[in-house]
């Protein structure tokens, strides 16, 4: 690829960042991308639950319930696969070991599923101690449906198609069933430090 | 807003509603590809209209950064659906929102060299008299053609055009009726595009016979 | 970010098929929806393309560029027919 557009530059980005927070092969923005592989569900705050779903087992919670839980407040960056990473954005939600801890199981990995269909795929260790959350408010709000509202799950430490969008529950696994991006060739772990974006990466 | 001729070495021809995908590369290999209606008839010189956007990253680039002499990397042309070829006898409905004019006009300017009659009703809908494109060539229309302006925002002093958005009233007024045949084509933002296109349908015209192009919200 | 129709993607397909896609005649493996891949919903901001039955929502193409390379998926689609 030889070819450059003379003076082109692209949209502005942030230059003035520690490099040691860019991932390879991203680059900062201040801006915060919706990306969608389909309509934007709409689930009345009435109508959503959240489970954890262990064989023949459910536990559930309703809006009320899950507002009721412990939830924390991170500050976290975050990178997609589509190259752009953004740092220091705020979040609050509740911890997925919030969840986990009210099940018996001895799971190896999770499908989380979704309002819309998507689905994606993660060890249980990765959604684990602190690592991720659901998270119903952005920057102090209440999370907007385009970025996942009424509440998304959000795993910053691996790229972000893992952040999945209309979360409505967590499938508990003893083997890892690749999720709706993993299956098209994405990267069935997807560590941004590593840069495994496809699979074979 | 900016029109860019191209010269393209072995222009294999283009027919009127193709477009262009075009491709910039900047030095540290990050690319941004976009898409152009070609905004020229076949057998003028390839050319595209572009409408900067403030929070853009190509449409600032086109109209304000590249010079007579650049290179652009090109692809196309593209589409075989939403095309018009003199050879249709059919009346021609051509609804534009904002930046879909540019595929319509270059249908019109078709018409024209080829010495095509068929009739055409053209209903543009624009923000404001400012916004509409092509402006003084719409003005002048070849025999055969009707322009409607509905301008959504804001009206100039004693403007007696239409003043809203399209609705089915509109639509009623304007489009020929649905037992003349007609072939119509719809080209604007996505939302546009559905309540025009579902608007037609209900005033009759087969499905088929309305032909759309989606922008995105943000005119591509 | 909304929807835009197969006209979008008709470069795209254009490279992976050598040949005018948007005119070709796509059938919905859910629902049976007929129609040019022109009239498709399609989505492109995202990591891979993907369009959408216009009648059922149902995914017909995912097209995801993995390392230079266009890997399409139609698994979706019960058939697909070029008429140009």
């Amino acid at each position: 690829m030889s070819f450059v557009s003379r003076g082109f530059r692209g949209r502005r980005r942030e230059t003035d960042v520690d490099p040691t927070r860019v991932p390879p092969g991203q680059h900062v923005t201040t801006d915060f991308p919706v990306l969608s592989a389909g309509p934007t569900p709409h689930t009345s705050l009435g109508e959503w639950t959240f489970s954890i779903v262990n064989g023949d087992e459910k536990k559930a919670w309703s809006w009320d319930e899950f507002q009721a839980l412990p939830h924390e407040e991170v500050t976290v960056d975050i990178h997609c696969v589509t190259r752009w990473s953004k740092l220091d954005t705020n979040w609050e939600g509740v911890a997925v070991d919030t969840l986990l801890e009210q099940v018996d199981h001895d799971a190896s990995y999770v499908l989380a599923f979704c309002d819309g269909g998507y689905t994606t795929n993660l060890p249980l260790e990765d959604v684990s101690d602190g690592k991720a959350w659901v998270a119903f408010a952005y920057d102090g709000e209440p999370l907007d449906p385009e970025h996942g509202g009424p509440a998304r799950l959000l795993v910053p430490h691996l790229y972000f198609w893992k952040s999945a969008k209309w979360v409505r529950g967590l499938e508990l696994r003893d083997t890892d069933e690749p999720g709706f991006w993993e299956t098209y060739g994405y990267h069935s772990y997807g560590d941004p430090w590593r840069e495994q974006r496809y699979a074979g990466d | 807003m900016r029109t860019v001729v191209l010269g393209v070495p072995d222009w294999p021809g283009h027919r009127a509603g193709q477009h262009l995908d075009v491709r910039l590369t900047a030095e540290d290999g990050y690319s941004a590809e976009r898409e152009y209606s070609i905004a020229t008839a076949p057998g003028e010189a390839v050319a595209i209209t572009v409408e900067r956007l403030d929070d853009g990253e190509v449409s600032p680039y086109l109209t304000e950064e590249l010079r007579h002499g650049d290179e652009l990397e090109l692809r196309g042309p593209i589409g075989g659906y939403f095309v018009w070829d003199p050879e249709d006898e059919s009346p021609l409905l051509l609804v534009a929102g904002g930046s879909g004019i540019v595929p319509l006009r270059a249908m019109l300017r078709h018409r024209r060299r080829s010495g095509s009659n068929v009739p055409v009703r053209l209903l543009y809908s624009s923000r404001t008299l400012e916004d509409v494109i092509y402006r003084a060539e719409l003005d002048e229309p070849a025999d055969g053609i009707e322009v409607a302006y509905t301008l959504t925002r804001e009206q100039p002093p004693g403007w007696s055009g239409y003043a809203r958005r399209v609705d089915a009233e509109l639509l009623a007024d304007i489009a020929w009726p649905a037992d003349d045949g007609a072939l119509a084509f719809v080209c604007g933002p996505t939302s546009f595009v559905e309540t025009v296109a579902n608007g037609l349908v209900e005033l009759g015209y087969p499905p088929n016979r309305v032909k759309t192009e989606r922008f995105g919200a943000t005119g591509r | 970010m909304e929807a835009l129709d197969g006209n979008a993607i008709g470069g795209l397909l254009l490279d992976v098929f050598g040949a005018e896609m948007t005119t070709a005649e796509g059938v919905c493996a859910e629902c049976g929806t007929t129609g040019p891949v022109a009239q498709l919903v399609v989505y492109l901001e995202a990591p891979g393309t993907v369009a959408r039955c216009r009648g059922c929502s149902a995914i017909l193409m995912v097209m995801v560029e993995v390392r230079g390379i266009t890997c399409v998926d139609l698994r979706g689609l019960a058939e697909l027919e070029r008429t140009s």
